[in-house]
């Protein structure tokens, strides 16, 4: 960026003329446009013309017509999806699955990562970072599948545990009721490990003086991670957490779409899986744009909004 | 230091050592466990499987799922598949995203801004899903398997990083190369990628494992289930339990429907364990996690 400023001043002393500075283009420049081509392309085409086609939400698209030629109609989708009961329960179930989701898998990783850094073995604390990283790196279907089998009322082993305990055969995958616990525990399984990683980080830069001069003042250990280790993550977990506020919309499609079934379907649609299934699968393409432009919007609101505000609160940590 | 820990450790410090050790221990075994059943699970039989809910040794050691997968033409057609859309779409992306990084990150460039600029909106706003599906669609890439590895070609963050990777980079180098005559695309192929060898292979696994565990491109973009990805027929056997999503060759056999449904899984998870130590390597070191800031 600075470098950029700099040169910025000095180009226009020289005052290059248009013809000059597509001379230097061609001249010069001419292999790096040449390797920009396909980067630019992709762009453009699966990109932008998305993007383009989102005025599909204000018409009537018809795949015969085209975008074109299809009809305008301007508002039509967007009230139709803001007065029918889908709209509130889609938002309720969104902000349910990101309520729960702040509440218990976000402090989750702030936890583990407390506690892995009280770990004194290294060998250890290597082992047992080695194993909770695991599952980020599986598909949302792998996780779905393996809760199926060990959620499966015809002898899951979680249901026969529930069932020796508490004497109740919970249907797990079935019931509304247990859905959103379950994206939530499935959320923490395959999260919470790779989500001490950012906390870890930060928690390497503290001096290990700090923990020794505490010792010889006679901190013990909870007030060390009270007043050590507590306080050299909070700046990283407040910036965390308000970029978690910023995609509260973003449930992710995988995990719900593929949780979701007969049943459960009342508390699973999110707007995600929605569009999904009003557009891909009904072919209702104008609507299914409509409501995905409506997230896609308040998505940005949030994002933009949430970076404001982490970057007031730390200067480093905008995203952009 | 490890000396005044050890001799200034109260009594309840040592006591919330031992309990973090357990609780640490227990967290790492409930990450494990799951798929101690599953690989354990697939090597068992159907009856054992229907009797006991957990067993991490089974007590008849048997091959039949793995045979029966092996010899269905749906799970081989899916791994082949599987295999090549995820070889050839890793080398697609990366060269997608490499030519285009190499020259935004050239500060002389006339219009980078603008195009940084563009690739910073379409991280912010996209399409979205139906958009998206309707260019696929207009392309012609419906059940074409090109339709897996185009729409994602670039990831906007991974660009930027590697954009980001590139500015830091010995312009001497490139100076003399340049006095030697050679081109940009010469100096880029020839010395920037060579020496970029660890980014290339980090970002490689990134796109490879993105690719392997995509579920919803094939669930967009492929209707013919005999194309069908390893991710979907791994829904359709474990998730939707159906029987005969891989297909029966003999109507007098009786598929083992428990012991396919683990065996896929762990087929599944396999490519992904092989690259892990590589991908902990390279990802914990805070890469990814780095700022994106141009």
């Amino acid at each position: 960026m600075k470098a950029l400023m700099i040169g910025k001043p000095k180009d226009k002393a020289n005052k290059k003329s248009f013809t000059e500075i597509l001379k230097v283009m061609w001249i010069r420049d001419k292999w790096l446009y040449v390797l920009l081509i396909p980067g630019v392309l992709y762009f453009l085409t699966f990109r932008y013309a998305p993007m383009y086609g989102v005025i599909i939400a204000f018409k009537n698209y018809v795949p015969f017509l085209g975008i074109q030629d299809s009809q305008w109609v301007g508002l039509e989708h967007f009230t139709s999806f803001f007065g029918s009961p889908d709209f509130l329960r889609l938002l309720g179930n969104t902000l349910w699955i990101s309520f729960l989701s702040i509440a218990i898998a976000f402090p989750a990783p702030i936890f583990l990562a407390v506690l892995l850094n009280e770990v004194r073995f290294s060998i250890y604390k290597k082992l047992v970072q080695t194993c909770i990283y695991i599952p980020h790196f599986l598909s949302w279907t792998i996780v779905v599948g393996l809760t199926h089998l060990l959620f499966s009322i015809n002898g899951g082993v979680i249901v026969e545990m529930v069932e020796a305990l508490f004497g109740t055969r919970i249907n797990f995958l079935a019931d509304p009721e247990w859905f959103r616990p379950m994206i939530i525990l499935q959320g923490v399984w395959k999260g919470t490990g790779w989500g001490t990683i950012i906390f870890l980080a930060a928690l390497a830069n503290v001096s290990p003086e700090q923990y020794e001069a505490a010792i010889v003042d006679g901190a013990g250990r909870f007030r060390r991670i009270w007043h050590i280790t507590l306080p050299a993550i909070r700046g990283t977990v407040v910036i965390m957490l308000i970029l978690t506020m910023g995609s509260v919309l973003n449930t992710g499609f995988d995990q719900i779409f593929l949780m979701t079934n007969s049943l459960n379907r009342t508390v699973a649609d999110v707007f995600d899986t929605y569009v999904y299934n009003v557009g891909i699968t009904r072919g209702s393409y104008s609507y299914s744009t409509a409501v995905g432009l409506f997230k896609s919007v308040v998505g940005i609101i949030l994002i933009l909004t949430t970076d404001f505000i982490a970057k007031r609160v730390d200067k480093e940590s905008g995203l952009f | 230091m490890s000396d005044l820990h050890k001799l200034h450790n109260t009594k309840p410090g040592r006591v919330f050592d031992v309990i973090n050790l357990i609780f640490l221990g227990l967290a790492a075994i409930i990450t494990l466990l799951p798929f101690v059943y599953v690989v354990a699970g697939s090597f068992a039989t159907e009856s054992e499987l229907a009797r006991r809910a957990f067993f991490i040794i089974p007590e008849t050691f048997t091959l039949e799922a793995y045979r029966y997968i092996f010899t269905s033409e749906a799970f081989i057609r899916s791994i082949i598949v599987t295999v090549g859309v995820t070889a050839v779409g890793t080398l697609v992306q990366l060269f997608f995203t490499f030519t285009m990084a190499y020259p935004l990150a050239k500060r002389k460039l006339h219009g980078r801004k603008l195009l940084i600029n563009m690739v910073v909106f379409a991280m912010l706003f996209s399409g979205g899903m139906i958009p998206t599906f309707l260019v696929v669609q207009g392309l012609g890439l419906i059940d074409s398997y090109w339709a897996l590895v185009l729409p994602g070609a670039i990831n906007p963050f991974n660009l930027i990083i590697i954009k980001n990777f590139f500015q830091n980079f010995s312009v001497e180098l490139e100076e003399s190369a340049k006095i030697d005559g050679a081109s940009e695309i010469g100096i880029f192929w020839r010395i920037v990628l060579p020496l970029s060898k660890p980014i290339i292979a980090t970002f490689a696994l990134f796109y490879a494992v993105g690719i392997w565990n995509d579920f919803m491109s094939p669930l967009l973009y492929l209707n013919d289930s005999s194309k069908w990805t390893l991710q979907l027929l791994l829904r359709q056997v474990t998730i939707s339990s159906d029987p005969n999503a891989l297909g029966s060759l003999d109507p007098d056999y009786i598929p083992p429907a428990e012991g396919m449904k683990l065996a896929i899984i762990v087929i599944a998870t396999l490519p992904i364990m092989a690259v892990y130590p590589f991908l902990q390597k390279h990802f914990a070191k805070g890469l990814l996690i780095g700022s994106v800031k141009g």
